[in-house]
């Protein structure tokens, strides 16, 4: 009987499951916020949150327990150093979801998983990014019109 | 075994179908922008979550 046994499997075996989960919280520490499935964002906000309570304990002790889970120490250093300090007085809720409908090529519910606290890091990285491909865009019409320019000569 | 004395014709299929309906989705509208947005999502518009812009929608 699965009673009081609570948690999503995610259709995977107990290894694959819990290497999706360790991708997936390597990747909310090291970008403050992805972008995936309803049902995998909920799942690993608890690895997510459990990351960070172990950073705050601040042992080595503790630091080797998160390297099991991310298994990059310029990632964990990240953890400890720039997102741990942030949630000094903040005692648990460290991540937040935001749903965001449903995707189009298989229907699933997805949704942003975040750090509560890092929207401005968020939301710079965004605009850093659409700055960029602006500049793509513009340069791409530069080509365009030079292009046209030679053909017209 | 216990089997149907009787046959079940189409019209008492039917009928008993007529009680299964679909329910239109509740659609609310987005604070910021107005268009139409499914409750408790960031809007698809303009990207906002509540107060806050949550992405930068696409431009089409």
């Amino acid at each position: 009987m699965r009673h009081r046994k609570a948690g999503n499997k995610l259709g995977r075996n107990t290894s694959h499951r819990n290497a999706t989960l360790a991708s997936l919280t390597t990747a909310v520490v090291e970008h403050k916020r992805i972008k995936t499935t309803l049902a995998k964002a909920r799942e690993a906000r608890k690895v997510v949150d459990r990351m960070i309570t172990f950073g705050k304990k601040g042992t080595l002790a503790a630091r080797r327990e998160v390297l099991k889970t991310i298994r990059d120490k310029e990632i964990v250093r990240t953890l400890f150093e720039e997102i741990v300090p942030e949630y000094a007085d903040r005692n648990g809720g460290y991540t937040r979801i935001i749903k965001l409908g449903r995707r189009i090529g298989d229907g699933a519910s997805v949704a942003y998983l975040e750090l509560v606290g890092f929207e401005n890091v968020i939301t710079a990285k965004k605009k850093a990014k659409e700055k960029a491909k602006e500049k793509a865009k513009e340069k791409a019409k530069e080509k365009a019109a030079e292009k046209e320019a030679e053909t017209a000569e | 075994m216990a089997l149907p004395k009787r046959r079940h014709s189409n019209s008492r299929t039917a009928k008993r179908r007529t009680h299964w309906k679909l329910d239109a989705p509740s659609v609310g509208h987005c604070p910021n922008c107005d268009q139409p947005k499914m409750p408790h999502r960031a809007c698809p518009n303009c990207g906002y979550y509540k107060d806050r812009m949550v992405f930068i929608p696409k431009e089409s």
